[in-house]
């Protein structure tokens, strides 16, 4: 079971109150670009064996959506933050330098 | 907690309520004083509620309250926040006719609930004075203790049934668990 704190309402909720909304962070190509990059932007995911970043809704609570850092191995949760975010937080990514030492960084 | 012959707790749908939903940036001090004014009650903090079910504020997320009035009172008083909100990004809406309130009482609330939801029921965690927004069971519910044997829940009206069925059978008599 994958329990991830709202940022919003602080509540510690389990993954049945929430909805997931795939990789977070992503780039987003519309008109003008080309079609390699909107390509990418539609179908291109990391899909990593470990250090993830993602989104999720609070969906059967606040309704807001949030970003958490988790390892998809392990569930083990790094962190969550507001959704008003474009890169992760210093402190998110201390908190996975922290426990995965040899984490590369986002790709 | 309970004998075998007696239920955990009585389900009651409540006759209708008046509910005004109002979204607005619960974070902005003129927003506050205006919902103060119009409401005569205080903006809650994250996750409870002020006043009561019947006349009362919820907190349902940053940026949005549940507003509770007489049903008949409820129009009028979407208009008056809206009125007192002019000028402000906001929305006041009555959607009294959306939502089922239930009554559930007994000594066995806390069970109930937990049986259902995933909300950690125990006593010193979660009490009076919180609004809980949660999943009941496959439907979207809202609650909050008003004593220790007394909870108020909220669901669309839509699956009001549905949400009184598996109450009802959480609640069947012999089916103590004896957590809490
Ligand atoms: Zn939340």
């Amino acid at each position: 079971m994958l329990i991830l704190t709202c940022p919003y309402c602080g509540l510690a909720a389990d993954e049945t109150e929430l909805s997931p909304g795939g990789e977070a962070h992503l780039k987003r190509f519309g008109p003008g670009s080309s079609d390699d990059a909107f390509t990418g932007y539609l179908f291109h995911r990391e899909n990593p064996r470990g250090v993830h970043f993602e989104r999720w809704r609070h969906s059967n609570g606040c309704g807001k959506w949030f970003l958490a850092a988790r390892c998809t191995v392990t569930l083990e949760v790094f962190g969550t933050y507001p959704a008003q975010t474009t890169e992760p937080p210093a402190a998110i990514l201390d908190a996975i330098r922290a426990k995965r030492p040899d984490w590369e960084g986002r790709a | 907690m309970s004998d075998a012959m007696t239920a955990l707790a009585t389900v009651t749908l409540l006759p209708p309520q008046g509910m005004v939903t109002l979204r607005a940036d619960l974070g902005d001090a003129t927003v506050r004083a205006a919902i103060e004014t119009a409401t005569g009650h205080a903006v809650p903090d994250t996750r409870s509620i002020t006043g009561t079910g019947e006349a009362g504020l919820g907190w349902m997320s940053p940026d949005e309250l549940m507003v509770f009035t007489d049903r008949e009172a409820a129009p009028a008083l979407a208009g008056s926040l809206a009125e007192a909100l002019a000028g402000q990004h906001h929305l006041a809406l009555d959607v009294s006719d959306a939502r089922a309130v239930f009554l559930v009482e007994g000594p066995g609330v806390r069970e109930v609930i937990a049986k259902l939801c995933p909300v950690d029921m125990a006593p010193g965690v979660f009490g009076p004075g919180e609004l809980r927004r949660t999943r009941l069971a496959q439907v979207a519910a809202a609650f909050w203790m008003e004593s220790e044997t007394r909870l108020r829940l909220v669901c669309f009206r839509s699956v009001a049934r549905y949400a009184e069925d598996v109450l009802t059978n959480a609640a069947r008599p012999g089916t103590a668990v004896g957590l809490f």
